[in-house]
């Protein structure tokens, strides 16, 4: 009993600084519309910047006036952000704010190696609460005590501040509808202004409270921002209770998890999150975000399927690449086939993005559970490289089927933060299952049967897998099957009312998509010969992403060239500087500042000429939710 | 009307979605004080013609000088600032908000040149919201929310009100309540554009009157020529 209760202690004192990362991206997310993903950022950088003060400032006084202070600091870096780079972006899709925050986190991420080390950091105790209290014959931290006191009084006074102030009046109401808001006189600048600093505010103390319960690691931004995300999807967005009533049943899950499923608690969270959003697709105090009509004024080329002179041009193409083999060594070969993987990879997240609408940012779990299962079936089942590479994409299948029937319930950005929370689920699982995946270890001796075990032979059989893969993804987007997926992808409305199931059209893609990654994590697995949870982490999604906005999310064609592109980029990068994330960060966020359309779009735009330019004013494809009358 | 002493004064605008253009070369004014109809069936291009002149859509070109300069560049909450107010047809009530909130969020400083409100002036106005000052906007019947979108306008002490359809969906004893607002309003010295699909309600309180079919004027004119006008009302104005 006792244990329970010290357990139960520790969950709400969790949800405290879950709550208070939560509901700063909660909050940004109502009024700008915008799904931070630096938020994890600025709590991790919240945390260092407190430990540098406290280690000047002495007493009691100077341990909390270090915590504020470093809040504030974060906060300023918040605000500076927001008016360099997120005001330039407001009118982007969400697609693009996402990438281009995270962005940031990896700027960020370099930044704190390069000023703090890469050593994790053990902060001060809080002076006069390093001690403990007894519950029921169990000790229990002061420190924690203090924490779950904290929670609800900043849910008190973000209370009174919404609504006993102007100020939060008015971001109530621009949390509703920004545009009445500024048609009554109200400059909005400052007020998203205000609220991003807020925010930022609110998560970097979150991150600086945290110095004296665990070390200061370059892991916090990532590990918070998972379950900040299943907080605030759980909560609804844009919703603070939301926040705090998902946050205290995720950290409580959490803490009671670690009793009942040891190792792996994760699934319980998992499964919990399912049950709630089944019920309440929108979360706890969430309201339904306006979709249907997508894109007002994009103009569009339409698709179709190639022109003979195209498809001659593509056939050399292949001829080129199958080529290569006289050209290159065995390192050459190497890259030139992790290259033909990033392909299949890139290709199968552009089918459902595109053509299917869903901007998953969670990829990597597919790609990921078909290395894992390929790497699987041949470590445990002995199987050989053929039989495995079939599992691999039976796994990115299983994976899509299970996921996906989440997901495609959703849509928008909280399709992205599901799908993302999945990736980081499945990533986790992973990492702490170490009977089975061998952990940060990994799975080592995945190597390629005999005839394939050549540099040139593994090429052309992944030259093969490559081009039939992209081949049949590109004719789905041109089968019956297709246009139902562009449709729904157009007009959910419509295309419902035309008896196209939106949910299960999609969930149709999404296990393609699924799919198609798996095969491709199945070969990358024989390609390394080793695996490691790193397949599945979040970078891994995002340069799925990256490779797609690289070459144009429009287009088949562009995803191959991004793919290509930023493969060879990359290993570059890594090659030629330790700050390889830094100089990615900014590449990715210049990126989404100058090419909106990524390079073949954009490129596509100029070669289009002038009236394309003409037909779209701002340079970008806006997606505008103009209700029905708006037309009139 | 004069050049000089026109409140509002548009010449060639041309609105649009993404490449589609609503707006035709629409051309009109608005005298101190007045109250000029905006008419048309629905698609006419009404609420679009009240969106251009507050930057709400996404491309415009044209001249809108409202106070003898020009506003057709600046952002929406500075066209709002300068004293045109705007209520939305579809009144865009913050449902979440309490009446009293509501009205908070309009609330702009008193200006030299048009009549000053309070939250109780306009409890006094429309006697229906001084008993509900505490119900969110979201719990109210459409004639309440069409009072309170007017009052939260007002509250920025405009000089010039954009009422788009004022009266529709209403029932007919709320739109006779009304018309004596805007009567009302008018007295105050507001001047004022209101778009109506209905003529009956637009003759009660209008001095002038413009007729918009598929974005482009085909009608100026006094309210009694129009009566006269028989052609242009069964062309334009019939259902």
């Amino acid at each position: 009993m006792a244990l329970y209760v010290v357990q139960f202690l520790t969950g709400l004192a969790n949800a405290s600084s879950l709550f208070l990362a939560a509901c700063g991206l909660s909050v940004i997310f109502g009024v700008t519309r915008i799904v931070n993903f630096a938020h994890g950022a600025f709590y991790m950088l919240g945390a260092y910047v407190a430990y540098s003060l406290t280690q000047r400032l002495e007493g009691g006084l100077g341990f909390w006036a270090g915590i504020l202070v470093a809040a504030a600091v974060v906060a300023l870096v918040g605000a500076l952000l927001e008016m360099s780079l997120l005001r330039r972006i407001y009118r982007a899709p969400e697609l693009f704010q996402l990438l281009a925050t995270f962005g940031v986190t990896l700027m960020v991420e370099d930044l704190v190696h390069l000023i703090w080390g890469p050593q994790d950091l053990v902060g001060p105790r809080a002076p006069g609460l390093d001690g403990a209290v007894t519950v029921l014959g169990l000790p229990v931290p002061t420190y924690d005590l203090l924490l779950i006191v904290l929670g609800p009084l900043v849910l008190g006074a973000l209370w009174l501040l919404m609504h006993r102030t102007r100020w939060g009046v008015l971001v109530r109401a621009a949390t509703e509808d920004r545009d009445m808001v500024a048609a009554l006189g109200v400059n909005q600048k400052w007020l998203f202004t205000g609220v991003f600093t807020l925010g930022i505010f609110l998560a970097a103390f979150g991150g600086a409270l945290q110095i004296p319960r665990t070390a200061v690691t370059h892991q916090m931004d990532l590990s918070i921002i998972a379950e900040v995300f299943v907080v605030v999807v759980i909560g609804g967005l844009g919703s603070i209770t939301g926040a705090f009533l998902a946050a205290v049943l995720i950290a409580e899950l959490n803490a009671f998890g670690i009793l009942v499923l040891p190792g792996i608690s994760l699934v319980l969270m998992f499964l919990v999150m399912a049950v709630v959003l089944v019920i309440r697709p929108w979360g706890f105090l969430g309201k339904p975000i306006q979709t249907g009509v997508k894109t007002i004024g994009e103009a569009t080329r339409p698709w179709r399927p190639w022109s003979p002179a195209t498809s001659v041009l593509v056939a050399a193409a292949i001829l080129l690449a199958a080529l290569m083999p006289l050209l290159l060594g065995s390192y050459g070969l190497s890259v030139g086939a992790q290259i033909l993987i990033a392909v299949v990879f890139a290709v199968s997240l552009q089918f459902q993005m595109s053509t299917g609408g869903l901007d998953s940012f969670g990829h990597a779990a597919y790609f990921g559970l078909g290395a894992y299962g390929a790497a699987l079936a041949v470590e445990w089942s002995g199987l050989p490289m053929e039989a495995a590479l079939l599992v691999g994409p039976l796994a990115g299948l299983a994976g899509a089927l299970v996921f996906g029937w989440f997901c495609v319930r959703l849509s928008g950005v909280y399709f992205a933060m599901l799908t993302l929370a999945f990736a980081q689920i499945t990533w986790s699982v992973a990492f702490q299952w170490v009977e089975v995946t061998g952990g940060d270890n990994g799975i080592l001796g995945v190597w390629p049967s005999d005839w394939a075990s050549s540099p040139a032979a593994f090429y052309w059989l992944t030259l093969a897998v490559a081009v039939v893969c992209v081949l049949v993804l590109r004719h789905l987007v041109f089968s019956p099957f297709g246009y139902r997926l562009r449709a729904v992808r157009d007009s959910t409305v419509r295309a419902e009312a035309i008896g196209i199931s939106r949910q299960r059209t999609q969930y149709v893609a999404f296990a393609v998509s699924g799919t198609a990654a798996g095969l491709a994590g199945a070969l990358f697995a024989f390609l390394k010969g080793s695996i490691f949870p790193d397949v599945l982490s979040i970078p891994t999604s995002i340069d799925a992403l990256v490779m797609v906005l690289l070459g144009g999310v429009a287009t088949v064609s562009g995803s191959v060239v991004g793919a290509i592109v930023y493969t060879m980029a990359s290993i570059w990068l890594m090659s030629a500087t330790d700050l390889s994330r830094l100089v990615l960060g900014a590449v990715i966020v210049f990126l989404v500042v100058a090419f909106p359309q990524g390079i073949v779009g954009s490129l596509a735009g100029l070669v289009a000429g002038p009236l394309e330019r003409w037909r779209r004013p701002a340079g970008a494809a806006r997606p505008v939710a103009l209700p029905a009358e708006g037309r009139q | 009307m004069s050049a000089a002493s026109a409140k509002l004064e548009v010449a060639a605008l041309n609105s649009f979605y993404g490449p589609v253009q609503i707006l035709f070369d629409v051309g009109f004014s608005v005298g101190r004080g007045e109250v000029v109809a905006l008419l048309g069936r629905n698609g006419a291009g009404k609420s679009t013609t009240f969106k251009s002149l507050m930057g709400l859509v996404d491309r415009r070109e044209g001249a809108i000088r409202f106070e003898a300069e020009d506003i057709a560049r600046l952002p929406t909450y500075e066209i709002a600032r300068r004293g045109l107010g705007y209520v939305p047809e579809d009144r865009r009530v913050f449902a979440e908000l309490t009446v009293e909130e509501n009205l908070e969020v309009g609330r702009q400083p008193a200006r030299g040149d048009a009549a000053t409100w309070t939250p109780e002036r306009l409890y006094a106005l429309f006697p229906n919201l001084a008993e509900m000052r505490r119900r969110p906007g979201g719990q109210m019947s459409g004639g309440e929310q069409q009072m309170l979108t007017i009052s939260r306008t007002l509250m920025g002490n405009p000089s010039l009100v954009l009422l788009d359809e004022p009266s529709e969906g209403l029932a007919p004893k709320i739109i006779e309540q009304m018309a004596d607002a805007i009567l009302a309003m008018k007295r105050e010295g507001l001047s004022i554009l209101l778009s109506e699909q209905n003529l009956h309600f637009a003759r009660l309180i209008s001095d002038r009157a413009y007729i918009l079919e598929k974005g482009r004027i085909r009608f100026s004119g006094t309210v009694a020529e129009l009566e006269a006008n028989t052609a242009v009302r069964d062309q334009y104005l019939a259902v």
